[in-house]
């Protein structure tokens, strides 16, 4: 059964970079077994009928020139086609890919350049800083550790980091690229399928590298475009008395000298924005389930969860102080 | 004392070997409870981000206090008798009946509760 999350190279999304990579992948384990199996078979003939002398020439030059030459030939041909491929994800058949490579295929099956929606994810030791900016498409809004992209449809991250060396990896979406410091780079997703995917950093970044992960959804078109416009919306102050507390609870922690709530004082920036942290599925890049539970227990004890991250525990608050505060937060959705 | 009179009274001793660990009269059971379906749960609601509770997977937390030997408890967060019933109201909604309290009420259904509570009493 598929894991509700898929997070395997082994497992990739329909129509995705990944998908490509796995039938690269199979061709090669199959053709590798198979071309074992023959040369077993050929050992064993030798040491049963020994003594029957063979044609030198013609297993020299067939199978150790002529064999080795053709099939590492189109293996690479093969290999080139997917490696450009996963630049122009949709036409994931083999023979389409090949045709593509050497300029032969359907230039319609390649999304134009303006077609590509752009996403900027920021590593951060250790979350992510998730931008979308489109111009002359409605306003960029910055958020947090939750990426959302709509499926059939080229996505571009572009791959940039404050600190040090992170790596972006979703499976079962696509390959990995890192993100270096002082430069900017980049990686194609596409899926036709909706869902969500985990996505992890892959290149050790510190204490807490194996806490910093992320999941990927993937939804239809207008799902997705609904949901970015929701995403731009700020907040305004509570009027449930419980709520205000909390709120209150926010700026005497001074959780707001981190933390970004649009609508409100807080415009910190060394934390993720908070503006619609109720509504992501994760609190603390990837790290705990997202309910006033995890919420709570991540306010007062950052520290434990993810000991080392850049958050400090908050001491600050009674009991009710703490509670409105988690239950505020939840209810940025 | 004479020379068997000595190892005869170790043998009386011996005994006291046993009194280590007497028959608990009274292990509370929650009625309805499956302990192992309770360690599921509290594993999957995370409770472990805020408390320490033997034998389930990262729950290594210190907000509140640790939940091991749940059993031999005399209160329920140092306030209410430690009856089943009583524990599962308390994990299903600790505010209602401590509203100082920091642990927040966790929306689940009772069953989960009692199931949770059911691991509590039967871990240790
Ligand atoms: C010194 C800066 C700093 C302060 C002060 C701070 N935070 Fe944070 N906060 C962070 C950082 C950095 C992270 C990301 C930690 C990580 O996942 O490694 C974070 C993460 C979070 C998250 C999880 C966000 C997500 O997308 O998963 C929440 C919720 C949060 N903080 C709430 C608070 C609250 C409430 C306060 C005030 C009590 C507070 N923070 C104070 C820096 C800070
Ligand atoms: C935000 C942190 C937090 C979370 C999450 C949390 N608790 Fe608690 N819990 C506390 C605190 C703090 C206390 C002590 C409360 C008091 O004495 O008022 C406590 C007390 C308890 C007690 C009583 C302990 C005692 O000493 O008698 C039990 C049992 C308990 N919690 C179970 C749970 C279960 C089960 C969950 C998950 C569904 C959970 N808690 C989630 C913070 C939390
Ligand atoms: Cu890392």
């Amino acid at each position: 059964m598929r894991p509700p999350h898929p997070a395997s190279a082994l497992d990739p999304a329909s129509g995705s970079g990944a998908e490509l990579i796995d039938q690269l992948g199979t061709a090669l384990y199959v053709g590798g077994g198979l071309i074992f199996l023959v040369v077993m078979v050929l050992v064993t003939c030798a040491v049963l009928t020994k003594g029957r002398p063979v044609n030198a020439r013609y297993w020299i030059l067939g199978g150790g020139l002529a064999f080795p030459a053709f099939t590492l030939t189109v293996l690479l041909m093969y290999s080139l086609a997917v490696g450009n491929g996963l630049n122009a994800i949709g036409s994931s058949g083999a023979l389409q890919l090949f045709l593509d490579c050497f300029g032969l295929g359907d230039a319609r099956a390649r999304a134009p350049v303006d077609d590509v929606l752009e996403i900027h994810v920021v590593g951060k030791q250790w979350w992510w800083e998730v931008r979308y900016d489109r111009p002359g498409k409605g306003g960029a809004v910055v958020l947090a550790n939750e990426l959302r992209m709509p499926t059939n449809q080229a996505v571009e991250l572009v791959l940039s980091t404050t600190d040090v060396i992170h790596s972006f990896w979703a499976p079962s979406l696509a390959g990995k690229v890192d993100m270096i410091p002082g430069r900017t780079t980049r990686l194609r997703l596409q899926t036709s399928e909706a869902g969500t995917f985990r996505a992890l950093c892959a290149e050790y970044c510190g204490g807490q590298h194996a806490l910093m992960a992320l999941f990927v959804v993937t939804q239809h078109g207008d799902d997705f475009e609904a949901w970015l416009a929701h995403q731009q919306t700020s907040v305004v102050e509570p009027v449930d008395p419980f709520l205000k507390v909390g709120y209150d609870a926010f700026f005497r922690g001074e959780c707001h000298s981190c933390h970004t709530v649009r609508g409100t004082p807080a415009n910190g920036v060394a934390g993720p924005d908070l503006t619609h942290v109720g509504g992501r599925k994760s609190l603390a890049a990837g790290t705990l389930n997202n309910h006033i539970g995890t919420m709570a227990g991540w306010i007062a004890g950052a520290q434990d969860v993810k000991p080392g991250n850049k958050m400090p525990s908050s001491l600050a608050y009674s009991g009710v102080e703490l509670r409105a505060l988690s239950a505020w937060l939840g209810s940025l959705q | 004392m004479t020379r068997t009179g000595r190892p005869l009274s170790l043998l009386l001793l011996l005994p006291l070997l046993f009194a280590c660990a007497p028959e608990r009269d009274y292990v509370p059971k929650v009625v309805d409870g499956d302990a192992d379906r309770g360690r599921e749960a509290l594993a999957r609601y995370e409770c472990g981000v805020c408390h320490m509770i033997p034998g389930v997977a990262d729950a290594l937390g210190k907000v509140g206090p640790a939940l091991g030997d749940y059993s031999r408890r005399s209160y329920v967060a140092g306030k209410f008798p430690n009856e089943p019933n009583t524990l599962v109201r308390w994990i299903v909604d600790a505010p209602a009946m401590a509203p100082q309290t920091a642990m927040p009420a966790i929306s689940m259904s009772e069953q989960e509760a009692r199931d949770m509570a059911a691991y509590l009493y039967e871990s240790d």
